[in-house]
């Protein structure tokens, strides 16, 4: 693994700045010259621009964002029950009512805020227990390491949705905050185990026996000099744990386990399941929120697929070098036809 | 007495499966590293090399045996060990990996000079930032602070690598096969470079390397290890023109030189004129290797 | 084939180095010329003219990023994108003493050419080497590929012949890759690349990642199985004194062209060009003069 990544790195080298690197093999001139000022994180964004994945998901997930912060303000009160029960969708009602004539619009406006509210509480939980199990256990080893992954692989096995059905079927109140707490404890196994096998990586690394050797302490290593490398690894957990926990979260209301009094996705569907919207053949009631819920899952998934893309950027050179060959090679055969070429003169010994 | 002595130093590897089952990587290693004078650690890959510079750059525990700087027995932890760290210093074999992809140049700086007190204001680390780019030949030191590993070329980073080692003032250097990955063109110059540092400091550098010409030319003494033990050391012509080791004799005739010319194909002639099948050059069992 | 034969039972003829027997051409590339198709592109080969005459050693060095593992990899159409061959002929003379274009070559034609008439010697074999199937299986693969006539029987007495003649004993046949040490994979490299008899062997910095005692046993394999077999071998390092030692010829390359092409006597004793002086002056000798390597520790 280490060697490819020379290798890549030698090619890209090779392939990128060859100019200065050529100067540097034979001359090795002290004074950098040509500057490349853009820092990893610039050229990131300049890639991510250029991503339709990305962009197709950030509109997405901004778009969705944007309703839950601004649309509780735009409506009624979700709990109003004074409009008339179960309207199809009208200019007075856009989505129509629910069976308890509940405004539909202002439900998923609501459901928005409470979904997304807890996929980030979730999310955040999730990645830093994850780092802790993790980073910390795979970069100090020893038996820190042990305990650790003894109990990352505890919570790998343990059956996640049944568990917090059996948690949450115990508590009677339950709060948005002890739901998200839930579905945080169950989320983080996976990334933690992917983390820890990364920063076992990283400790053997050079970089980080020069760090030690510096005089630095375990704590920085871990948050300075090893984190840092892993950001883009974060971002792609944050983001999966954002959708299990959205999904998850619709699942346990859908259930009857979710949270009581919020609204969110999961208890709209609810609702409706409960109102029997579908045999009533209310499909506003329903609709609406299952599309939002796979618009939101799909988007925060493109989103983690271009991400990829950064960490791996094989994923994304293949394509476009096949593609600049392909365009290159033409402008090649038409010099051919041009009959520009053809002349051969023999110049070795 | 100011030298960095390592005394009958041992290490045991503790082999994967096979319960308490042990692999000798290091066995019984002494020497004396004084100010000012290059020793070559002279091996092959799985010599036990780079675990003794490992020991010393206190990244490894030794299984038994000692390492004194200064007549006293060094710590593994703790403020002891950070005032030894201040004295002996690392450089890396490999730039690409020596250097943080994350982090700038003044960064890998900065930090051994705030931890070692060199520079506690901004200003003073700007200052020795400069002050270290410039002894390494890297200018204009306030351009290269800004950037990033991947910006410079191989031998860049490495010089950045032995400013690193130099940020906290150290007396001791241990280089552990500090061109091998560099273009052949500038492994020269890097190892001037380090000559002259060595020189304006009184540094006491232990050389470790595979190559035996610039063993020669780049030290006083030459130590040759094989399968974790010394087996020939001495001034450094004197182990190189005049080897005693059998192992060293091999090591000197595997060498590539551009004097024997023709030789090699010379031979294999000669030989399959005899009719020999295999040779029986294998005298240390490394045909397998 | 036969010149070198001849070599093998006169050895005093081995005095005389630097001299192909015949000069006859195996390979001749004419003004060939490698992109990669990047934001700015990037001109790893510029314009490379290069003859390999049948049976010799052609050292071709470098440091990297000169564009010398560019050119053998376009040689022998290897190159993947981004790098694109923009122009150029590569012929190869057939022993047959057919001409084939191997620019030309598309499709199955070129998979059976490769290997077959060229074949290639990496410089990571854990890479190059199938990590979950045995040494036999990929010598059988690479027999049933191009040699669909041969019979079970057949191929396992060759497979066991090729080990023995690279050095290596037949029962690693049934070895998985990580169980061989790095010079063993190397030797094992070296018997796939044998497997079909080729005329051209291109190898890249075949023995960088080897210790120096491994490195000889291969190196003298190699010249023991040239002068056995007669291929020609284009060998790619940056390790000037091993070309020195075991090269015909040696050409050093430049940002991506040729600008010193002579019998390694002359590079040797007589370098033209600036860069191959410098090259040559990068390697301390090992048992000469002190002379001008004595550590000055002056500014660079």
């Amino acid at each position: 693994m280490a060697d490819e990544d020379i290798r890549e790195s030698l090619i890209a080298v090779q392939a990128t700045g060859a100019g200065t690197a050529d100067a540097v093999a034979i001359d090795e001139s002290t004074a950098v010259t040509a500057p490349d000022r853009a820092s990893r994180f610039i050229r990131a964004v300049r890639f991510v621009r250029r991503s339709p994945k990305f962009a197709l998901g950030a509109g997405i997930v901004l778009a969705i964002v944007l309703f839950a912060i601004f649309g509780p303000m735009l409506t009624q009160n979700p709990k109003f029950s004074g409009n008339e029960a179960l309207q199809p969708p009208s200019t007075d009602h856009w989505l129509g009512t629910t069976g308890l004539g509940y405004d539909m619009l202002a439900q998923l406006a609501y459901g928005a805020r409470g979904s997304l509210i807890i996929g980030v509480v979730v999310a955040a939980i999730a990645v830093s227990l994850s780092v802790l199990f993790g980073v910390v256990g795979g970069y100090l080893g020893g038996w820190t390491d042990e305990i650790l992954s003894l109990i990352t692989n505890i919570m790998l096995v343990i059956p996640g949705l049944p568990l917090i059905i059996v948690i949450s079927g115990y508590m009677d109140g339950r709060t948005v905050w002890f739901v998200a707490f839930v579905l945080g404890l169950t989320a983080w196994a996976g990334s933690a185990v992917v983390l820890r096998l990364q920063a076992r990586s990283l400790r053997n690394r050079d970089y980080v026996a020069a760090a030690r050797v510096s005089g630095e302490k375990a704590f920085r290593i871990v948050f300075v000099e090893i984190m840092p490398n892993l950001l883009p690894l974060f971002a792609a957990q944050f983001l999966f744990a954002m959708v299990f926990a959205i999904l998850g979260e619709a699942g346990l209301s859908y259930l009857g386990l979710g949270a009581t009094g919020s609204i969110t996705w999961g208890t709209i569907l609810n609702d409706a399941q409960v109102g029997m919207a579908l045999t009533r053949d209310a499909w506003w009631w329903f609709v609406p929120p299952g599309v939002l819920i796979a618009l939101v899952g799909g988007g925060l998934s493109l989103i983690n697929f271009s991400i990829d893309e950064i960490i791996n950027p094989k994923l994304r050179a293949a394509p476009a070098a096949v593609k600049s060959v392909r365009k290159a090679r033409k402008t090649v055969l038409k010099d051919d036809h041009a009959g520009t070429a053809g002349t051969t003169v023999k110049v070795d010994a | 007495m100011k030298n960095l002595e390592v005394k009958h130093v041992v290490k045991d590897f503790r082999l994967a499966g096979g319960r308490g089952k042990k692999f000798r990587a290091v066995d019984d290693v002494s020497f004396t590293l004084e100010p000012g004078k290059t020793i070559a650690l002279v091996g092959e890959s799985g010599s036990g090399k780079s675990t003794v510079a490992r020991m010393i750059a206190k990244l490894e525990v030794p299984t038994s045996g000692d390492i004194m700087l200064d007549g006293k027995a060094s710590a593994t932890r703790g403020r002891a060990l950070d005032s030894y760290r201040h004295d002996v210093q690392m450089v890396f074999q490999d730039p690409f990996a020596s250097l943080n992809p994350f982090h700038t140049i003044r960064h890998h700086l900065e930090r051994p000079l705030r931890l070692h007190g060199k520079a506690k204001t901004t200003a003073e680390v700007d200052e020795q930032v400069a002050h270290l780019l410039e002894r390494v030949n890297l200018t204009p030191a306030s351009t290269v602070a800004l950037r990033r590993p991947h910006e410079l070329s191989g031998g860049q980073r490495q010089r950045v690598a032995i400013a690193r080692a130099l940020a906290p003032g150290a007396r001791f250097l241990i280089a552990d096969e500090p061109v091998s990955m560099l273009d052949v063109s500038i492994r020269l110059s890097v190892l001037n470079l380090l000559a002259r540092l060595q020189r304006e400091d009184n540094l006491g550098v232990l050389y470790i390397t595979h190559d035996l010409a610039t063993a020669r030319h780049f030290s006083d003494e030459i130590m040759v290890m094989f399968k974790g033990k010394v087996v020939e050391r001495g001034p450094s012509d004197e182990v190189i023109m005049n080897p005693q080791h059998e192992y060293t004799k091999l090591l000197l005739s595997a060498a590539p030189n551009p004097e024997n010319q023709g030789k090699l194909r010379a031979e294999v002639l000669a030989e399959m004129n005899l009719g020999e099948q295999a040779s029986d050059r294998d005298r240390f069992g490394t045909r397998g290797m | 084939m036969n010149a070198p034969l001849d070599l093998a039972t006169t050895p005093g003829i081995a005095g005389n180095f630097g001299v192909v027997a015949g000069q006859e051409p195996v390979l001749t590339a004419r003004n060939v010329s490698i992109t990669y198709e990047v934001e700015p592109p990037v001109h790893a080969v510029r314009n490379v003219s290069l003859t390999l005459h049948r049976g010799e050693i052609l050292g071709l060095a470098g440091e990297s990023g000169c564009g010398k593992s560019t050119l053998a990899y376009g040689v022998n159409q290897l190159l993947k994108p981004p790098a694109l061959m923009r122009s150029g002929d590569v012929i190869f003379h057939d022993q047959s003493g057919k001409d084939i274009d191997v620019v030309g070559l598309k499709g199955d034609a070129l998979r059976a050419f490769r290997w077959d008439k060229i074949s290639m010697v990496f410089q990571g074999a854990m890479n190059s080497l199938n990590p979950v199937i045995t040494v036999r299986s990929q010598l059988f693969d690479v027999f049933t590929t191009h040699r669909p006539g041969m019979s079970k029987k057949e191929k396992e007495e060759r497979s066991s012949e090729l080990l023995r003649q690279v050095g290596v004993d037949p029962s690693r046949l049934d070895s998985f890759a990580h169980q061989l040490s790095g010079g063993m994979r190397q030797r094992v490299m070296i018997a796939m690349a044998l497997a079909l008899n080729p005329q051209v062997m291109i190898m890249d910095e075949p023995t960088t990642a080897l210790d120096v005692v491994v490195q000889r046993g291969i190196l003298r394999e190699l010249m023991r199985l040239r002068e056995t077999f007669g291929f020609a071998v284009i060998f790619i390092t940056h390790d000037l004194p091993l070309l020195l030692e075991i090269s015909d010829r040696i050409a050093v390359m430049l940002r991506g062209e040729i600008v010193e092409l002579n019998t390694a006597a002359n590079i040797y004793a007589n370098p033209q060009h600036e860069y191959t002086q410098r090259l040559l002056g990068s390697f301390p000798s090992l048992t000469g003069d002190r002379g001008a390597f004595i550590r000055t520790g002056e500014a660079i």
